[in-house]
């Protein structure tokens, strides 16, 4: 009797912990079921190619997508050599179980801890008003170039802030390669940088490519840091140069939200763009995923 | 690959844009519609001339036409005494101000709200939390919501100072960024009062003003902001670091021609009279 | 060993500097925020309008008027109290927590001890996706899809209320609940299932009694970690809360939270002024308190892997 009361007991929290995960999937589901419904109806090649017209309720959202797509191609050519080094680093040239390595470890985890709006002040004090305003003493006898919100400061500020996510996957990706193949590489007198360069970095191309991509998600997903570091409410032509202004899809969905003059005719415009920003950090995740399951079941297959 | 070719061409389409003359345009979000409206009708008329507009306030616009990172402030409150010091300080010339437009702060109430018209006391009264029932001002027997704008906007610091009268906001007022999230707000919330420009959004009518004299209610319309029978209303300004030239120029005869001054009518403002520049 | 060139040397050498670049991040953070709020300690100018103490002591809004704490910086007489907004963003924080922590557990558990593993490989991905979400999209889906429906679930007061915002709020907070329990969870050895399987428990059993007081630890850290990310969290509440500056724990009130404060005042606020330098104090705090709560989780993580791996 007791026994069976016990397994009563048994079901009944797995099906509770089950309805957990139930609820989860179904909240993810409704939030891309509601968008997906009222967002693809207004969504077309023109929606996509055109600039907003008539104070944000006609027209498209050209220049925030081309925007987002230059911000984040700036950030990772900043972050994913810098990440992918310090991981090696930790990994491979680091004396094991140092003072320096955990010291290392520390920071990133918590630089991955540090509120997005604390990289936005950041990114203010110190890119702007004190490397940009810098910069223009020096090179252009302080007529204000690099001194004001720009692309580029933007896409540092998000640098820093996707560090960690790079770092920790190239760190799994090359804990993964097995031992012997660096011996390997040792015996046939290769130098360090040259089995690094030759062996690990190669096998941990996909780990690699995972953390860029969740980088890169992340990044275009990212609003606070970018709110006085750059992003801008309406410009006329695209971001050509490093330091001009430039509108970003998050920031838009912001905007477009708050602020614009007729809530009814932008309601549309609203859901298409937040669609697209969607299906944009998605379809990144989802890539990750996907890249990272091959990964592991190659390495289960060996 | 068909897109490739059309980034290509966009590219070499927007290149020689960014050689061309620019006009910077910063400041105020209430304008920054308006704003734009000119940019984009200017630049269709001249293909040669760039017009970039952002917003980010009235203060922010201000302090970049001090450190000289925009060619036009636009700023929906008057620049204080000290920003026009420091701007002469800086340039040696005092700064040159343009009234472009005028708006009128219109008191939003929702559409199912009984309540016909207020005076402006009483309006202070509810943003002071003085009152905090509608049965107080004659409506229904119901808690007032009130709505506010950031206490960044030129839009707050104009109403503290013209109906308010200097005094503060009661913090329970929800700041909502932008004038649409208010009247968006109020449109959803029957017990609900906000303010800002005329504004568009169903289910929220402009409350008229009463004067207090047992005279009907004043409309925040275009006769009664331009002939100033409506209590709150102020310019639009632009604010210049000295004379207009060149292409600056240019644009700012547009934007106060009968074209521009349709615009100012098609966003929902009121045309300045002609001939007021200085 | 022969010398390798100098570019390989040099190559070696910016791999050692890049490994400092996140610890000298995290000290650049701290000094260029610091710096900018610097000023309310040493400033007679800023201090005269927002020292230390008017940050924290009532103040009287003006005469005739009972004492309080406001967050008015624009006034006739600014009022810098923080208090409204440390209460706000705890009051969320809660909020959040209180939905995101059970839910995140529940399905961390489920994954770790009950389900079968062609379950888990769902799981754990539509965890992903949630992480995925951009808190931007969250907020907007606060603000203009469940404000009206939680209003008229719960009958508040304002739209904008603490309950939406909190839900909204713990959606972005369960991912990393989420993972660092999972986590703590998987670390646990089969050995000590299997053992008390083999004594006739139930699953639950076992869960209840062997794993989930050995993985205690970092499950604790799941939240701490999960609350250092709601304090810290942006859009959602700049977007959802209402932004009012009431010194009250009334969950039906709307709020205003220290990061919202920031991120919607800062653009247009007059630089070097004492409302900015405030501005910066608010980004000190934040750092520092998000910091604490992270080191205050990774010990608690770390002390649960010495414990299951035995080593001192």
């Amino acid at each position: 009797m007791k026994r069976r009361w016990i397994n009563l007991t048994s079901l009944f929290f797995t099906v509770l912990t089950g309805l957990a995960c139930l609820t989860l999937t179904l909240i993810v589901v409704l939030i891309l079921g509601n968008v997906v419904r009222y967002g693809m109806g207004h969504i077309s090649w023109a929606f996509l190619s055109q600039a907003p017209k008539s104070g944000m309720t006609e027209g498209g959202i050209f220049p925030a997508i081309f925007g987002t797509a230059v911000l984040v191609l700036l950030m990772t050519v900043a972050v994913v050599p810098l990440g992918v080094s310090t991981a090696v680093y930790l990994q491979e040239y680091a004396p094991k179980g140092s003072r320096w390595v955990h010291l290392v470890r520390l920071a990133i985890q918590n630089l991955a801890g540090v509120p997005a709006i604390v990289f936005g002040l950041f990114g203010l004090g110190f890119f702007i008003q004190f490397l940009g305003r810098g910069l223009d003493k020096i090179f252009f006898g302080g007529t204000l170039y690099l001194g004001q919100p720009a692309i580029l400061w933007a896409a540092l500020t998000l640098a820093l802030l996707t560090l960690p996510t790079v770092v920790v996957a190239t760190e799994e990706a090359l804990r993964v390669v097995p031992q012997n193949h660096r011996e390997v590489a040792y015996s046939l007198g290769a130098t360090r940088w040259q089995m690094v360069r030759h062996v690990l970095l190669p096998q941990s191309v996909g780990g690699i490519l995972t953390g860029t991509i969740l980088a890169v998600s992340r990044g275009a997903g990212e609003v606070a840091p970018i709110l006085f570091t750059g992003a801008a409410y309406f410009l006329p032509y695209l971001p050509t140069r490093v330091n001009h202004q430039f509108m970003e899809l998050g920031y838009h969905v912001y905007v477009l939200a708050t602020q614009s003059p007729d809530v009814d005719a932008t309601l549309p415009i609203l859901y298409a763009t937040v669609l697209v920003l969607l299906a944009l950090t998605f379809g990144l995740n989802f890539t990750a995923i996907i890249i990272r399951s091959k990964i592991r079941r190659r390495l289960r297959g060996r | 690959m068909k897109k490739g070719a059309f980034l290509c061409s966009f590219l070499f389409a927007v290149f020689p844009l960014s050689a061309a003359p620019t006009v910077t345009l910063k400041g105020s979000d209430t304008m920054v519609i308006l704003n734009q409206r000119w940019a984009e009708r200017y630049m269709a008329e001249r293909a040669d001339v760039v017009v970039q507009v952002t917003g980010g306030g009235s203060g922010t616009g201000i302090a970049a036409l001090l450190a000289g990172s925009t060619d036009i402030c636009a700023s929906s409150r008057p620049m204080k005494e000290k920003e026009r010091a420091a701007l002469e300080a800086k340039t040696g010339r005092p700064p040159v101000e343009i009234s472009v437009a005028k708006d009128g702060i219109a008191v939003y109430l929702n559409e199912a709200n009984p309540v016909h018209e207020l005076t402006l006391e009483q309006v202070a009264r509810i943003y002071r939390r003085k009152v905090s029932n509608w049965r107080e001002v004659g409506g229904a027997d119901q808690k007032i919501i009130l709505y506010s704008r950031e206490n960044n906007s030129g839009t707050y610091e104009f109403f503290k100072e013209h109906v308010l009268k200097k005094k503060d906001f009661t913090p329970y007022a929800q700041c909502l960024p932008g004038t649409a999230s208010v009247a968006n707000a109020v449109a959803r919330d029957k017990r609900g009062i906000g303010y800002g420009g005329a504004a568009y959004a169903k289910g929220i009518r402009f409350c008229p003003i009463q004067p207090g004299d047992g005279s009907p209610g004043i409309p925040p319309d275009e006769k009664h902001i331009l002939d100033g029978s409506y209590p709150v209303s102020r310019n639009l300004y632009f604010y210049l670091r000295g004379p207009a030239e060149g292409p600056l120029k240019d644009f700012i005869d547009f934007v106060l021609s009968p074209e521009g001054q349709a615009i100012v009518s098609k966003v929902g403002y009121y045309p300045v009279r002609p001939g007021n520049k200085k | 060993m022969n010398r390798p060139p100098i570019l390989e040397q040099l190559i070696e050498w910016g791999i050692r500097v890049s490994a400092g670049m996140a610890i000298a991040g995290l000290i650049l953070i701290f000094v260029f925020i610091g710096k900018e709020a610097l000023p309310l300690f040493t400033s007679p100018e800023a201090r005269q309008e927002a020292s230390l103490s008017k940050l924290f002591v009532a103040q009287v809004p003006e005469e005739g008027e009972p004492p309080g704490h406001m967050w008015q910086p624009v006034s006739e007489l600014p009022k810098y109290s923080l208090w409204p907004l440390i209460i706000g963003t705890l009051k969320v924080t809660l909020v959040a927590l209180v939905f995101a922590f059970p839910l995140a557990l529940g399905a961390a558990l489920f994954t770790s001890e009950f389900a079968p593993p062609w379950l888990r490989e769902i799981v754990k991905p539509v965890i992903e996706l949630l992480a995925g979400i951009p808190s931007v999209v969250l907020g907007f889906l606060a603000l203009i899809v469940m404000a009206t429906t939680i209003q008229d679930l719960f009958h508040l007061d304002y739209r904008l209320n603490t309950v939406n915002a909190g839900i909204a709020l713990g959606l972005a907070v369960i991912p990393i609940v989420f993972t660092v329990a999972e986590d703590a969870l998987t670390a646990v050895p089969q050995a000590y299932r299997q053992g008390a399987i083999a004594l006739g428990a139930t699953p639950w059993q076992t869960a209840r009694r062997v794993v989930l007081p050995a993985a205690f630890p970092g499950i604790f850290a799941a939240g701490i970690l999960g609350f250092g990310r709601a304090i810290g969290e942006t859009m959602i509440v700049l977007m959802a809360s209402g932004n009012q500056a009431i010194p009250s724990w009334n969950l039906g009130y709307g709020f205003r939270s220290l990061s919202a404060t920031v991120a919607s005042e800062l653009g247009e606020v007059v630089r070097g002024s004492p409302h900015y330098h405030v501005l910066f104090f608010i980004g000190v705090l934040l750092f520092i308190f998000t910091f604490l709560i992270n080191l205050l989780g990774q010990v608690w993580v770390g002390r649960l892997n010495r414990k299951l791996t035995g080593k001192k």
